[in-house]
């Protein structure tokens, strides 16, 4: 075993609505640096794991760790306290509010002096860092002060991952990213997750399409009838494989992945 | 893909500020509600030789602080997509809870105004309860508390008109002069809570927070914004404003009048947002344009009046304006969509 320390960390999580059992002791775990995908099919129970992971529900079993050591999310408010952002499928913005209001919204910085003791917004302060969000991520749109709705959809879901990203100071989860949006504009958000990577951040991504997830990922999470049942990568798995491990035509190798494939 | 090149947008946005400012000016949502105003008062002063005398302006500004305040309220509810019908029924709930406690139980001028604004203050929260907790519809919610404080309007009263009151609530209505106009103080008042609603709603944090709500709940709901704290602050807002302008009501007429309020004010309210450029769909709109709006309607009725329209027909034209004013927002919205 490696003796590297997952970021963040999910061990035997159990989750149930009334008799159905969502998760039953799935276990994930990512590793600094790397994108981990987590696929499954409709109903396995991966945005369940994601929603563990990232707050918005809480295990009925299990534990989760950050940095090594156990944490308990009551609310997303929460797991973003401690540095975990996330992206999710449906564009995450407000249309008529600008680009800078955006990346700010929920987290708005106040003027000094006696203008902050008025709860003055310090809007110049926001639009440039915010301008410096997005030059980092290499996302280009016109002006910083334009409204969000003024953007085209791959654009919109960039606001949302620079947004994710710079107050991300641990672990970026994009839930289906690209689901809403059309193939140029998914090409923009994939090389986006790519440079999110390069920047040192940790992202897990869920995502339906096969061939994003192989582009993108350094290991592949499958999971089926609440269980992650292997771990894969591009390297040793090819598409047929993971999708027949993903619908029980054959059963996972959880313990070689486990063993060979760690970084 | 290229970077974005943070200097030269900074040093564009430096010099082009003037020009940006200009260009944000006539796009701003206030500058079409400034030209219909324009156009209104144009076609009155044409009708009718009266609509410009010296007296005339001040008596419109008079009529609208009520209007206007009460469309404050209205303007931060319809910013998060909702609607408060019973802004004008709760106004006159709090204006004969002031009255009858000065007049008939002898409770000081002051105190008397407190109790008036916590009331209606009351019936925001209840509102913004019952919008928020039980999530019904704004609409609905609404409409039934416009009942109940007119119920209780009736009921609190004995259907009594309460006169003679001490001076100090008929203090907003005096007026002073100021370049040789009659101004009211009341409308000084008014114009201070515009101030105050615009630096909020554009200023802040809080301000930021209603646009969003009303533009994307979800995207704010995950941005972590507290939509229900968002949301029961906008209602107790309007009903804090129903209390001032029930404060402005009495000092304008000098009297509790259980019938006061009942219709005209609800709408006119609706209207004037509306007018105001401020869409019913949430997220979009100006506090200014508001202001512009309740002086249109103002100016409406009383060239309307001035013109000899009978009263039944002001109700017409003001229902037409209404419908007119959101046909636009919805047809510039779905251009935009």
């Amino acid at each position: 075993m490696s003796a590297t320390t997952p970021v963040l960390e999910g061990r035997g999580i159990v989750k149930r609505f009334g008799h159905v059992v969502a998760l039953d002791g799935a276990d994930f775990e990512l590793y600094p640096g790397e994108i981990a995908a987590i696929i499954g099919d409709n109903g396995a129970g991966k945005s369940t794991l994601i929603k563990t992971l990232s707050g918005a529900l809480h295990p009925d079993e299990g534990e989760i760790r950050l940095d090594g050591s156990r944490v308990h999310f009551r609310s997303p408010r929460d797991a973003r306290k401690v540095g975990i952002e996330t992206v999710y499928q449906e564009l995450a913005v407000a249309p008529a509010l600008d680009i800078a209001a955006n990346i700010f919204l929920g987290r708005e910085r106040r003027r000094g002096g006696p203008l902050g003791a008025l709860r003055m917004l310090d809007k110049g302060a926001m639009r440039r860092h915010a301008a410096q969000h997005l030059a980092e991520l290499q996302i280009r749109v016109g002006s910083i002060a334009q409204p969000v709705e003024t953007l085209s959809g791959g654009q919109r879901q960039g606001v949302a991952v620079a947004r994710a990203a710079s107050w991300a100071q641990r672990v970026v989860i994009m839930d289906e990213p690209t689901a809403a949006l059309g193939v140029k504009e998914t090409r923009q958000v994939l090389d986006l997750i790519k440079r999110v990577r390069e920047r040192g951040l940790p992202v897990i991504l869920i995502s339906h399409d096969m061939p994003h997830v192989f582009e993108l990922a350094d290991r592949i999470h499958i999971v089926r009838l609440g269980r992650r049942v292997a771990v894969v990568t591009p390297r040793t798995h090819t598409m047929p494989e993971a999708v027949a491990i993903m619908t029980g035509a054959t059963r996972g190798e959880l313990e070689q992945a486990l063993t060979t494939e760690q970084p | 893909m290229t970077s974005l090149d943070t200097t030269s947008t900074e040093q564009r946005s430096a010099a082009s500020r003037l020009g940006g400012l200009v260009a944000k000016s006539l796009s701003a949502p206030a500058v079409a509600p400034l030209i219909a105003l324009v156009l209104t008062m144009t076609f009155f002063s044409v009708k009718s030789d009266n609509f410009l005398q010296a007296q005339n302006p001040s008596l419109v500004l008079q009529q609208v602080m009520v209007v206007g305040v009460l469309a404050i309220g209205q303007t931060v509810v319809i910013l998060t997509a909702g609607i408060d019908l019973s802004v004008g029924t709760v106004m006159a709930f709090g204006q004969i809870v002031m009255t009858k406690l000065a007049v008939a139980n002898g409770v000081p001028a002051i105190p008397a105004i407190a109790l008036g604004i916590l009331a209606c203050v009351a019936f925001g929260a209840l509102n913004g309860g019952l919008v928020t907790g039980l999530k019904l519809p704004a609409f609905i919610v609404t409409l039934g508390t416009f009942n109940i404080a007119f119920a209780l309007t009736h009921v609190y009263s004995d259907d009594l008109t309460f006169t003679g009151l001490p001076s100090e609530l008929l203090f907003f209505g005096r007026t002073f002069q100021l370049g040789g106009a009659d101004v009211t103080y009341g409308v000084v008042f008014m114009l201070i809570l515009y101030a105050v609603a615009w630096y909020v709603l554009t200023q802040t944090a809080a301000g930021r927070h209603v646009y969003a709500v009303g533009d994307n709940p979800q995207a704010a709901r995950l941005t972590g914004i507290g939509i229900n704290r968002v949301l029961f602050s906008v209602y107790v807002t309007a009903g804090l404003m129903s209390g001032l302008a029930a404060m402005l009501l009495v000092a304008r007429t000098e009297l509790g009048d259980p019938n006061a309020g009942q219709t005209t004010e609800n709408l006119d309210s609706i209207t004037a947002v509306g007018l105001g450029g401020t869409s019913l769909f949430g997220g979009r709109g100006s506090i200014i344009g508001t202001l512009i709006g309740a002086v249109i309607v103002g100016v409406f009725r009383n060239g309307l009046t001035l013109i000899g329209v009978q009263v039944i027909y002001q109700y017409l034209v003001t229902g037409v304006l209404v419908i007119l004013a959101v046909s636009v927002d919805q047809l510039v919205r779905r251009r935009r969509l």
